[in-house]
């Protein structure tokens, strides 16, 4: 008997989304449908529900004081390791960007590329932000003081459909012991989910990034309203929605902030809480 | 043998009040058309009468402030801008104790403070920000950092003219014009401050006072001339002002309210640390944002601390604050004392000790003896809210841990203290502690280098130091909104 | 032994006392006692300082060219500090060398002024550097001479190189030398021991040894009698009375020589061991010079123009 050698059906991953570092059904049950640019069919991701977004707050939460008592050597080496999992995986970062949005190939493939140097870059961060950010303080009496910088907490993210975007608005949040829950609109879902593939296998503890596929005008009203969420980076948000979200964020007095550039300090030090200590000198 | 302290009152005699006021827009007084008095919390004797500012009086003053900002000040360079500052910090220090007696007569509290905390600071946050002027470059701002523009600014009460200064200095120094609002209740010292701008020359429409009530504070947070708020005051004004400007441009910085932890350890400097328990919570009748108002003590040291705090607090010396020795005055307003009571009234209510050292009130003007309550929870409201007066809770700890836990259990985080002899678990509680200024060994000190602003609920910013200087200039912590 | 059931006396014991003590923050007491010398005392206040201060003044001369006419006219001035003006009060003793005590003594009895104690320093003063046979003498022959006060130095060597128990027992020998005859002062040398630290803790070692007054210098070496070193110090026994019911004195000597420095340290008493600590016995100012101020600026109370020191004696 012979058997003819049949086409092989190739197997297809199931979109989840990625909280407390384990990938997680979104408990609505919902999915919505990512296609190419000329239609097929590509994905279902997850439909995050503003009770994943809590889900992922309470992960953020609890992973949160670990991640900024970790020292500064760490954290770098963990984004560097995020940097080293990306290139790896670069081709298919390549292929899911160029296959799911807008840009070509080409700009697809250098997308990646500064994505994975943009790591690298934020990872020599966090040992540094201390010297550019922090000062002595030479006040007028017996007493030493000086100005450090600490993360705030818990931060949001509406991204950016661009993946460099996405990127960015991560890393800066994170280098310096943040916690995010970063939303994620439409075919960004595609490399996101690849993307928390990597940050699974990057030795990145559990509920530092958590990613959520979906709707922000759904879920970014959640978050910004979200007691528990310190600071919210609404980059990836039409500027006339950003008035309503500044509403509901004063509630806690949230830092909301949108940036139109990506790599710079400031945007690191957006997300950071100046710290001023007094001591007495005295013998 | 008893030691009776004399009277020893200031002369009131250096300060001239006139009978009524108006704002001071584009270098000279105008006069307003409504007027409302302001008065002596000590005495409720009225001073004067001051202009209740509207919308056309804050345009006149958002005009005059744009004027001077295109024409003149934003043409001037920093070295130049950082001259008029070091003429404004002289002649406050020339003018020092008219200052110190006229705002011990508006707000209330102690000559000795005035005297010899807020005036010196005031002068010297002056003198201090003069010297930026003309090396913003160097702030790590990036280079040549651009101003606002008009910047809108409304101080509270409790330090006037400091915190005046603490709006003012790095606004000018920065290249802002400035169109300020002081509290309703203590507007003198502000439009004295007018008549050192006078005196220094500064160019007209760079420093624009507009007094008034919340209502004018409000037009100058919405008019649209204006591109920076800054704003101290209770948390609860700065979330309103959060969400009125939410749709717009302007960016602000908010100084609001707090809950300060006081942290003593069984290995603490015990005697400094009673005092530092009432120089935290009694500084200013309580009247101070980042007040050590809950008290955490270790308990194996609890009885004792409470003691000496008791013994200590009987030699407050309660009265008139223009007696260079008192040491607790006036409560600002009727309205503050009201709310002190209200919250006391709740300690009360929850069960928890109130004592008071035997003390003579003055039967008129509004006045509060130095309190604290012991046996409180963290679930008291008096151990969550802002009492904002000399009212001090008690609440005691085990482990570090379980201080620092009961400490940062609060939206608010502003201030905090720290009390031991351990170095290593000074730095290890500082690191812990989720507050924007903490004191190890002292508490409530202020220094114009020292930046000063609080995390969560305590508000946006700094203000004072090199970070101060970033709410104040466009290259500041955003790259820019989309 | 047993001193107030607190200490048996060992190094272990006194070791583990001293180690339960709180620290003293520098900054912190410093800041303390620069706010009490911003209080303002005036009118009837600043009058009653002023004599109440006279009262408590060691009238001290301590030097290696003290004659017998010095110590005499010195005495005269303790009785009578202002002869026009009967209603000056006497000064709270007489602070010499043990070889003038006998003259000092008799002098004052010969003019009144029984009723003004003798001190003598002691103890191979200011240095403390003899052996304890020549402590012992030299505060058995002040005793002897009529000294009704002692005022003793510590060995400082001894607290600097940690040997409180050596430190204990030489006030312990000197305080039964003194018996019911003599008061005992027992000297730090502040300047010396530098840290606020140490003084609290040489406070507690000569309270618990048995001193009347701690007494912090011996005015041969500055600093002195600081602010904060005397707000330290009476802290100390402030808290000693309420573990033990004593109260012992405390006398700031060396550096205070106006009538301000004087009244900031009734303050400091005032407003830190308390009101029942402003009398003579159990507050004394060593000092020289700072009578004649003092009496300076009775006068100006008294007849509303400011003094000149030729209406005073320079004795």
């Amino acid at each position: 008997m012979t058997t003819k050698k049949q086409p092989r059906v190739d197997v297809k991953k199931t979109y989840k989304l990625f909280i407390n570092g384990a990938f997680a059904r979104s408990e609505s049950g919902r999915v919505f449908e990512v296609t190419a640019k000329n239609g097929d069919f590509i994905a279902n991701p997850a439909l995050a529900s503003r009770k994943d977004l809590r889900d992922a707050v309470t992960a953020a939460r609890a992973a949160q004081s670990g991640w900024a008592k970790a020292t500064a050597y760490n954290r770098g080496q963990i984004l560097y390791r995020i940097a080293e999992m990306l290139e790896g995986r670069a081709e298919q970062f390549e292929s899911e960007i160029a296959l799911t949005s807008q840009i070509t190939a080409a700009k697809a493939k250098a997308q990646v590329t500064d994505a994975i140097d943009r790591w690298v870059w934020y990872a020599g961060w966090s040992d540094k932000l201390q010297a550019v950010s922090g000062a002595t303080n030479p006040v007028s009496g017996p007493f030493f003081n000086f100005s450090i910088s600490e993360p705030q907490g818990v931060i949001a993210i509406a991204s950016d459909v661009s993946f460099i975007d996405f990127i960015d608005a991560i890393a800066a949040a994170v280098v310096s012991g943040n916690t995010t829950v970063v939303l994620v609109p439409g075919s960004l879902a595609v490399p996101a989910m690849t993307f928390a593939e990597v940050l699974a296998t990057s030795d990145l503890p559990a509920g530092v990034i958590n990613i959520l596929t979906g709707s922000l005008d759904e879920l970014a009203p959640w978050a910004a309203s979200h007691m528990d969420i310190d600071g919210f980076d609404i980059s990836g948000i039409n500027k006339k929605k950003h008035g309503e979200l500044k509403v509901a964020g004063a509630e806690n007095l949230k830092r909301i902030h949108a940036f139109s550039t990506g790599q710079s300090p400031t945007r690191i030090l957006a997300f950071m809480e100046s710290k001023t200590v007094w001591h007495s000198v005295g013998v | 043998m008893t030691f009776e302290y004399a009277p020893a009152p200031e002369s009131r005699a250096i300060v001239s009040i006139k009978p009524k006021y108006g704002h001071f827009i584009n270098g000279s007084f105008v006069a307003g058309k409504k007027h409302f008095p302001t008065i002596n919390p000590a005495t409720e004797e009225v001073l004067s009468l001051i202009s209740l500012g509207g919308v056309s009086d804050v345009d006149k003053a958002v005009a005059a402030a744009q004027k001077a900002y295109t024409k003149s000040w934003s043409k001037l360079s920093g070295k130049e801008r950082g001259k008029y500052l070091y003429r404004i910090a002289r002649i406050l220090q020339e003018r020092a104790r008219e200052f110190a007696v006229l705002e011990t007569l508006d707000n209330g509290k102690p000559i000795r403070e005035t005297r010899d905390i807020d005036i010196p600071l005031v002068a010297a946050h002056f003198f201090y920000h003069a010297g930026w002027a003309d090396k913003l470059d160097y702030a790590g701002l990036g280079h040549s950092p651009k101003a606002y523009g008009v910047a809108g600014q409304i101080i509270p009460w409790n330090f006037p003219l400091l915190m005046l200064a603490w709006k003012v200095a790095p606004a000018l120094a920065t290249g802002n014009t400035v169109v300020l609002k002081p509290a309703e209740t203590t507007s003198l010292t502000a439009l004295l401050f007018a008549e050192v701008c006078q005196q220094a020359q500064l160019p007209d429409g760079v420093v624009n006072i507009v007094t008034g009530d919340g209502s004018t504070g409000a037009a100058i947070v919405n008019h649209p001339g204006i591109h920076k708020i800054a704003f101290t005051g209770s948390t609860e004004v700065g979330k309103k002002i959060a969400r009125a400007i939410a749709a717009t441009d302007k960016k602000a910085t908010l100084e609001l309210g707090g809950k300060g932890a006081n942290i003593v350890f069984d290995d603490a400097p015990v005697d400094e640390a009673v005092e530092g328990i009432v120089n935290g919570i009694f500084f200013n009748q309580g009247h101070v944002c980042c007040a050590g108002s809950r008290l955490i003590l270790q308990e194996s040291i609890a009885e004792e601390v409470i003691e000496k705090l008791k013994v200590r607090m009987s030699k407050i010396r309660v009265g008139d604050p223009l007696d260079k020795n008192t040491d607790l005055g006036a409560i600002n307003s009727k309205e503050q004392l009201v709310k002190i009571k209200e919250l006391s009234a709740i300690g009360d209510a929850e069960g928890a000790q109130r004592w008071s050292p035997q003390c003579n009130l003055p039967d008129k003007g509004f006045w509060f003896a130095p309190t604290i309550f012991t046996g409180v929870t963290q679930a008291n409201r008096i151990a969550q809210e802002e009492i904002f007066g000399p009212v001090l809770s008690v609440l005691t700890f085990r482990t570090p841990q379980e201080a620092i836990d009961k400490a940062n259990n609060t939206p608010f985080g502003l201030s905090a203290g720290i009390w031991s002899e351990k170095g290593s678990r000074i730095f290890w509680a500082s690191q812990h502690l989720k507050a924007g200024v903490i004191w190890a060994n002292t508490f409530n000190k202020f220094d114009p280098a020292s930046p000063f602003g609080g995390y969560k609920e305590s508000g946006w910013g700094r203000e004072g130091g090199k970070h101060g200087l970033a709410a104040y200039l466009k290259n500041g912590k955003e790259t820019g909104a989309k | 032994m047993s001193f107030y059931g607190l200490v048996d006396g060992s190094e272990k014991s006194l070791l583990k006392f001293l180690e339960q003590l709180s620290g003293v923050d520098q900054v912190g007491a410093d800041s303390r006692a620069a706010m009490l010398a911003t209080r303002s005392i005036k009118t009837t206040s600043k009058k009653w300082a002023i004599d109440t201060a006279i009262s408590m003044v060691d009238l001290t001369t301590l030097e290696g060219a003290d004659t017998p006419g010095k110590v005499r006219a010195l005495c005269s001035k303790a009785v009578r500090p202002d002869p026009i003006d009967p209603t000056v009060p006497s000064v709270g003793a007489i602070c010499v060398y043990n070889d003038m005590v006998e003259i000092a003594r008799t002098h004052l009895d010969a003019i009144g002024g029984e009723h003004v104690p003798v001190a003598a320093v002691s103890t191979a003063f200011p240095s403390g550097r003899a052996s304890m046979e020549v402590k012992i003498q030299d505060t058995q022959d002040a005793i002897n001479a009529g000294a009704a006060e002692i005022d003793m130095v510590i060995d400082r060597g001894a607290f600097l190189a940690g040997k409180y128990g050596m430190v204990f027992d030489e006030i312990v020998k000197i305080r039964e030398i003194c018996g019911e005859k003599a008061h005992l002062k027992v000297i730090f040398e502040t300047g010396e021991l530098v840290t606020y630290d140490n003084v609290r803790k040489a406070s507690y070692l000569a309270m618990l040894a048995g001193a009347d007054f701690i007494k912090t210098s011996t005015g041969k070496v500055a600093p002195a009698a600081t602010p904060p070193v005397v707000l330290v110090m009476l802290e100390a026994v402030r808290d000693f009375y309420t573990i033990t019911q004593r109260k012992i004195g405390v006398k700031p000597a060396g550096g205070i020589r106006t009538t301000k420095d004087a009244i900031k340290q009734l303050v400091l008493v005032n407003e830190t061991a308390g009101p029942d600590w402003l009398t003579p016995q159990l507050f004394r100012i060593g000092a020289s010079a700072l009578l004649n101020d003092l009496l300076m600026q009775r006068m100006k109370m008294s007849d509303g123009y400011y003094a000149s020191p030729n209406y005073v004696s320079i004795d």
